[in-house]
């Protein structure tokens, strides 16, 4: 039995976010993939509380949530600092990742998949969360300054599988005009090789989006 | 040169209660200054532009914001005096995650209930009886979250023992008769100074609770 197991689904930004981590700290593991719409009664066990990916499981024991998962990796094993070592800097980093999964990622999702009055209003939501981004990375490479850290891991969401439904549905939300910053962000972060090998293949992802417009307007 | 601290916060906040034991544990001397949210002052608007909500804590100017990460803040700065967090790194991890559960399950369910009424206010009802007893089954029969002794996953719950009458009041139930355990853990953290020093009367919360929803319509 592999002493590093991890159940993840491959589109899940949030299953990236972990495999991304024990990567960075060359942490080897094995991988399950779960099909999200019949989950394994393995998952179920390790997080009967959420039953969500993904799901670490060190020696036996689960840790589950990407960003608390993310803290564990960078506790438990050596390697690059996921998370600064000053603990104000520390704090400013635990804000951030909790604001792009509090606050950006939902009305982004949501600006992608809806319509009229409800997509306007998303957007509307997405716009000002961005801007607080844009003036956060402002100057620097990346969020964890010259190199990627917890926020630069928590924000993959925004730079790369954003950026690909964005374009499909026609939403003009993160433009180079508006967020000069994050838009320059999002480039480096995706040309980063290490990030590059934690990203799902763009071809796939975009024929999962296109499938949910789809289904979107097939007759009901 | 002496640590400055001011913390912003208003007093029936459970989330300011937290920081309020977190400080206490540490037997660390500051400031605080209530905030009227119908009023936020200019240096809470300055140091919390992102969200605007109190509680803030504001080390020698800086300002740390959100209450689990201003507690863990503290716990960091003064390490040498009562952790608050575990020492090994899978119990830091289950630390997290029920302190993370407690804002997403506890807190949002007993939000809607004094907001809402009728089927919205029975679903409410059901979700927060749901999410305490995971809590209560989490808890088992160990004396405190932490195990054998206070920490962080009891300090981010404990706060909302303020708010218990409130909403038993506005959903017509009882916790203890759902989750006994849960209520003699309360019991027991209260008789710890920081946390009977730091939470509010139940009585003052409800009473606040009813000026608002008489003040909003709920």
């Amino acid at each position: 039995m592999a002493e590093v197991k991890m159940f993840g689904a491959w589109g899940s930004p949030f299953s990236k976010r972990v495999e991304m981590g024990l990567k960075l700290k060359g942490v080897e593991y094995e991988y399950i993939e779960e099909d999200l719409n019949n989950k394994s009664s393995l998952l179920l066990n390790y997080n009967p509380v959420h039953k969500k990916v993904p799901v670490l499981v060190h020696n036996g024991k689960p840790i589950a949530e990407s960003l608390i998962i993310l803290e564990y990796i960078d506790e438990a094993w050596e390697g690059p600092d996921i998370l600064p070592k000053d603990p104000y800097e520390r704090a400013n980093a635990r804000f951030w990742a909790k604001f792009i999964d509090e606050k950006c990622m939902p009305p982004m999702w949501k600006a992608c998949w809806s319509i009229g009055e409800e997509r306007a209003k998303a957007k509307e939501e997405a716009s000002e969360a961005l801007k607080f981004l844009e003036n956060e990375i402002n100057g620097q490479k990346f969020f964890g300054g010259d190199t990627i850290g917890l926020v630069d891991i928590a924000a993959n969401f925004i730079g790369y599988w954003f950026r690909i439904a964005e374009e499909i549905v026609g939403l003009e939300l993160m433009t180079q005009d508006k967020y000069p910053n994050l838009c320059k962000w999002a480039e480096e972060y995706c040309k980063c090789s290490f990030v590059k090998e934690n990203l799902p293949p763009k071809d796939k992802l975009a024929d999962i989006f296109k499938g949910i417009i789809q289904a979107q307007s097939a007759p009901k | 040169m002496a640590d400055e601290l001011v913390l912003l916060d208003c007093l029936v906040s459970m989330f300011g209660m937290r920081v309020r034991i977190a400080l206490a544990e540490k037997g660390i001397k500051y400031e605080y200054r209530e905030e009227d949210l119908d009023n936020k002052s200019t240096l809470l608007l300055e140091t919390n532009p992102v969200h605007k909500k109190v509680p803030v804590l504001i080390h020698n100017g800086k300002p740390i914001c959100e209450s689990r990460i201003i507690v863990e803040y503290i716990d960091e700065v003064w390490k040498d005096k009562s952790p608050l967090m575990p020492s090994d790194p899978y119990q830091r991890a289950q630390a997290r995650f029920w302190a993370d559960f407690v804002d997403k399950k506890v807190f949002d369910a007993g939000r809607r209930i004094w907001r809402t009424k009728g089927e919205e206010l029975e679903a409410a009802k059901k979700d927060l009886i749901d999410a305490l007893e995971i809590l209560e089954g989490e808890l088992g029969d160990k004396p405190y979250f932490n195990g054998d002794t206070f920490g962080f996953s009891d300090l981010a719950f404990i706060t909302f023992y303020s708010w218990f009458h409130t909403y038993e009041m506005c959903a017509n139930f009882s916790i203890e008769k759902h989750c006994p355990k849960l209520i003699k853990w309360a019991k027991r953290c209260m008789e710890r100074e920081s946390v009977s020093k730091s939470l509010v009367d139940p009585i003052t919360v409800y009473e606040e609770i009813l000026m608002l929803k008489k003040k909003y319509g709920y």
